[in-house]
C-alpha cells in the first residue's frame, strides 16, 4: 500500500515542527498500516487515556515528549490519573506510586491538556457534539463518544491517543468512515419487561451481555421500550467495552444513528440476527459476581466516573442513615463533579453516611485498597469485570439500593425479583 | 513440523514454546506486568504465564489500557518473546513500537489466517522467522 502524506505529515516526520511532534507522528506512521489505510486526517479533539499511570514505563513516555517539548494541537481532556492527588494519603497508595503518578500528571499538564482527570469526559462542558472527529482513548468514553453522542473516534490505545492530539492526525480508518459505523448484528430483545427496563440494574447486565455476544463487532439492539438516561447509556458503553471491545453499538430509537433498524445496518440486512431474552439477561447478571454469600468489606460506585444525577440518586438513599462498621463505602468521580455536588449540598448527607469521595482516580487505577478487601460489592460492570484481576477481589453486583442496603446491614442484601420473570 | 506464512505486523524473529487461546484478552487487569501471569480469572489461559513466550490471541479485548501494560512487562522484560494473531490488532502492535522508540526492544507480530491460527496449541513450540514466515513444531501427534 502506498502511503499518502500531505505536506503537513511530511513537515512532521521530518522534525520541522519540533522533535515531539516528529515523534508522535513517526509513532503513528510507523502504526499507519497496522490501521489497514493509506492516510492520515484530522481530529477536533482528543481524550488522553495515555494518563492512567501503570508504571515507570509510562511516566517515562509522558516526560520523553514533554522534555521534547511536546503541545496538543487540540483541545484535549485528560483520563484518569493513578492518584487521587490531593487525597491519596487517606489510602494505601505507596509513596512512590503517588510521586510517579504525580509526575506523570504533570508531564501531560505540561502539554497544555485539559486536566479534567476523568473517565467520563462526555459529562462535562468539554463533552464533543454530533458527527464531530476526535481521538478518544479509554474504552468507556470510546463507547460513549460514538454511540450515545454519535462522535467519531477509533479505538486508540493508551500512547497512541497523546500522539494524534501533538499532531492533530489519525489514520482516515474504521470509526471515523461511514462504513465503519454499520451494525454488524441484530441483536434483538424478546420478552425482556418494561419495567427490567426501567430499572438501573439492567444497563450493566446488557453491556456485559453485548460484550460477550459481539466481542469484535457494532452491535444493534432492538426492542427497547423506555428511553434510557445517559448514565443508564453510559452503563451499557462501560460494561460493552469490559466483556468485549466494543467501541460503537446502536440502540434503535435510542441513539443518534440508529432511528430505526434500517439506519442502523445503512440500509442493508442485518448479517446475523441475535434474541436475546430472559435467559441470556440473568447469566449475564449472574455472571457479573464472583462471590455467592453475604459477606462484603467494601461498596464501590463510580465506574466511569459518578455524575451529578447519580449524586443525586444516591443522597437521598442514604440521607439520615449510617453504614455497618465493617463495610466501607467509596464513591469516585471527577474533581468538578465532588465540588459541584458538594455546593449543591448533596455531598453532606452521603458523607454523613459514612461514604468516602475519591477523585481523579479509582481502585482499578490506584493501588489505595487496604489489603483486608476480600469482597467488593458494586453497581458497576466495569469494576465487577475487572477488580477480580486487578485487585485480587471476589466481587458481587448489584443495583445502587442493593448496594446502599448492604452497606446499612453489613451483609450482602439484593433485591432480585425483576430477573425471575 | 509446519511452516506457514502470515503478515508481518512488526517485523522481527522469535522463538518460544506456544501459548494459545482463542479467546481474546484485555492485558489490564489480564497480564501482570511484573511476572507475565494471565489473571483474568475469567479467561481460559488464567494462571499461565507469558513472559517469553510465542503468545497466539486472536486480538485484544476490554481496555485502551492493554498497550500501557504490554509496554510495562518489555521494560521490566516479561513480555512475550512475539505476538500471533488473526487480525492486526493496534494495541499489541503500538506496544512493540513505543518499545522500539523507548528501550529500542520491539518485539515480532505476525497475523495469520484464522483456520492457521485455529491450528496453534499451547505446548507447540514456534519461531518466528522473517518475511511473516512461522515455524511450528505441534505438541500433539499428528
Amino acid at each position: 500500500m502506498d502511503i499518502q502524506l500531505t505536506e503537513f505529515d511530511k513537515a512532521l516526520l521530518a522534525g520541522e515542527e519540533g522533535p515531539a511532534s516528529q515523534m508522535a507522528m513517526r509513532i503513528l506512521h510507523r502504526m499507519l498500516p497496522v490501521f489497514g489505510v493509506d492516510r492520515f486526517m484530522d481530529v477536533e479533539a482528543a481524550h488522553i487515556d495515555s494518563t492512567v499511570y501503570m508504571g515507570v514505563a509510562t511516566m517515562e513516555y509522558a516526560e520523553r515528549l514533554a522534555e521534547l517539548g511536546a503541545k496538543v494541537r487540540v483541545p484535549a481532556t485528560l483520563n484518569v490519573s493513578g492518584v487521587d492527588e490531593h487525597g491519596w494519603q487517606e489510602w494505601e497508595v505507596p509513596e512512590e506510586v503517588a510521586a510517579n503518578a504525580t509526575r506523570q500528571m504533570r508531564a501531560y499538564e505540561a502539554m497544555g491538556c485539559i486536566p479534567t482527570w476523568t473517565c467520563a469526559p462526555y459529562q462535562t462542558e468539554h463533552a464533543p457534539s454530533f458527527g464531530q472527529q476526535i481521538a478518544a482513548g479509554e474504552s468507556n468514553v470510546i463507547g460513549y463518544y460514538n454511540s450515545v453522542i454519535g462522535a467519531r473516534t477509533e479505538r486508540y490505545p493508551d500512547l497512541l491517543d497523546i500522539c494524534a492530539a501533538i499532531t492533530g492526525r489519525v489514520p482516515a480508518a474504521g470509526l471515523h468512515l461511514d462504513e465503519g459505523r454499520k451494525g454488524t448484528v441484530l441483536l434483538r430483545l424478546t420478552d425482556v419487561p418494561t419495567a427490567l427496563q426501567e430499572d438501573d440494574a439492567f444497563y450493566p447486565v446488557l453491556g456485559h451481555l453485548i460484550g460477550r455476544m459481539a466481542p469484535d463487532g457494532i452491535p444493534v439492539i432492538e426492542g427497547m421500550n423506555v428511553h434510557p438516561s445517559n448514565d443508564q447509556l453510559k452503563a451499557v458503553c462501560a460494561g460493552g467495552a469490559s466483556s468485549g471491545a466494543i467501541a460503537l453499538f446502536h440502540m434503535v430509537g435510542v441513539t443518534p444513528e440508529a432511528p430505526t433498524t434500517r439506519a442502523a445496518f445503512q440500509g442493508m440486512e442485518p448479517p446475523r440476527i441475535v434474541e436475546v431474552g430472559m435467559d441470556e439477561l440473568r447469566a449475564s447478571y449472574r455472571d457479573l459476581s464472583t462471590a455467592q454469600g453475604e459477606h462484603v468489606d467494601m461498596i464501590v460506585l463510580g465506574s466511569p466516573h459518578f455524575s451529578i444525577d447519580e449524586f443525586k440518586a444516591l443522597a437521598p438513599l442514604v440521607k439520615g442513615r449510617q453504614k455497618a462498621e465493617g463495610v466501607d463505602f467509596l464513591v469516585t468521580c471527577s474533581r468538578t463533579v465532588r465540588m459541584i455536588a458538594d455546593h449543591v449540598g448533596l455531598l453532606e448527607p452521603i458523607e454523613a453516611f459514612g461514604a468516602k469521595i475519591t477523585v481523579d482516580t479509582c481502585p482499578l487505577t490506584s493501588p489505595m485498597l487496604p489489603e483486608r478487601i476480600s469482597h467488593l460489592m458494586t453497581n458497576s460492570a466495569k469494576y465487577a469485570y475487572y477488580s477480580p484481576g486487578l485487585l485480587g477481589v471476589d466481587v458481587i453486583y448489584g443495583r445502587l439500593t442493593d448496594c446502599v442496603e448492604s452497606a446499612v446491614q453489613g451483609r450482602v442484601v439484593r433485591e432480585e425479583g425483576q430477573w425471575n420473570v | 513440523m509446519e511452516r506457514v506464512k502470515g503478515n508481518i505486523i512488526i517485523p522481527g524473529t522469535a522463538q518460544g514454546d506456544v501459548l494459545a487461546s482463542i479467546e481474546p484478552l484485555s492485558f489490564w487487569g489480564g497480564y501482570d506486568q511484573h511476572t507475565g501471569e494471565i489473571i483474568d480469572r475469567r479467561h481460559p489461559l488464567s494462571g499461565e504465564n507469558g513472559a517469553g513466550r510465542i503468545l497466539a490471541l486472536p486480538f485484544t479485548r476490554g481496555s485502551s489500557t492493554t498497550t500501557a501494560i504490554l509496554l510495562e512487562s518489555v521494560r521490566r522484560g516479561v513480555s512475550p518473546a512475539g505476538i500471533i494473531t488473526d487480525r492486526a490488532d493496534v494495541f499489541l502492535a503500538l506496544a512493540s513500537v513505543v518499545a522500539d522508540e523507548m528501550y529500542e526492544r520491539a518485539f515480532p507480530m505476525v497475523a495469520v489466517e484464522s483456520e492457521i491460527f485455529a491450528r496453534l496449541q499451547s505446548g507447540d513450540k514456534a519461531r518466528i522467522l522473517e518475511g511473516g514466515v512461522i515455524e511450528i513444531d505441534s505438541s500433539q501427534p499428528s
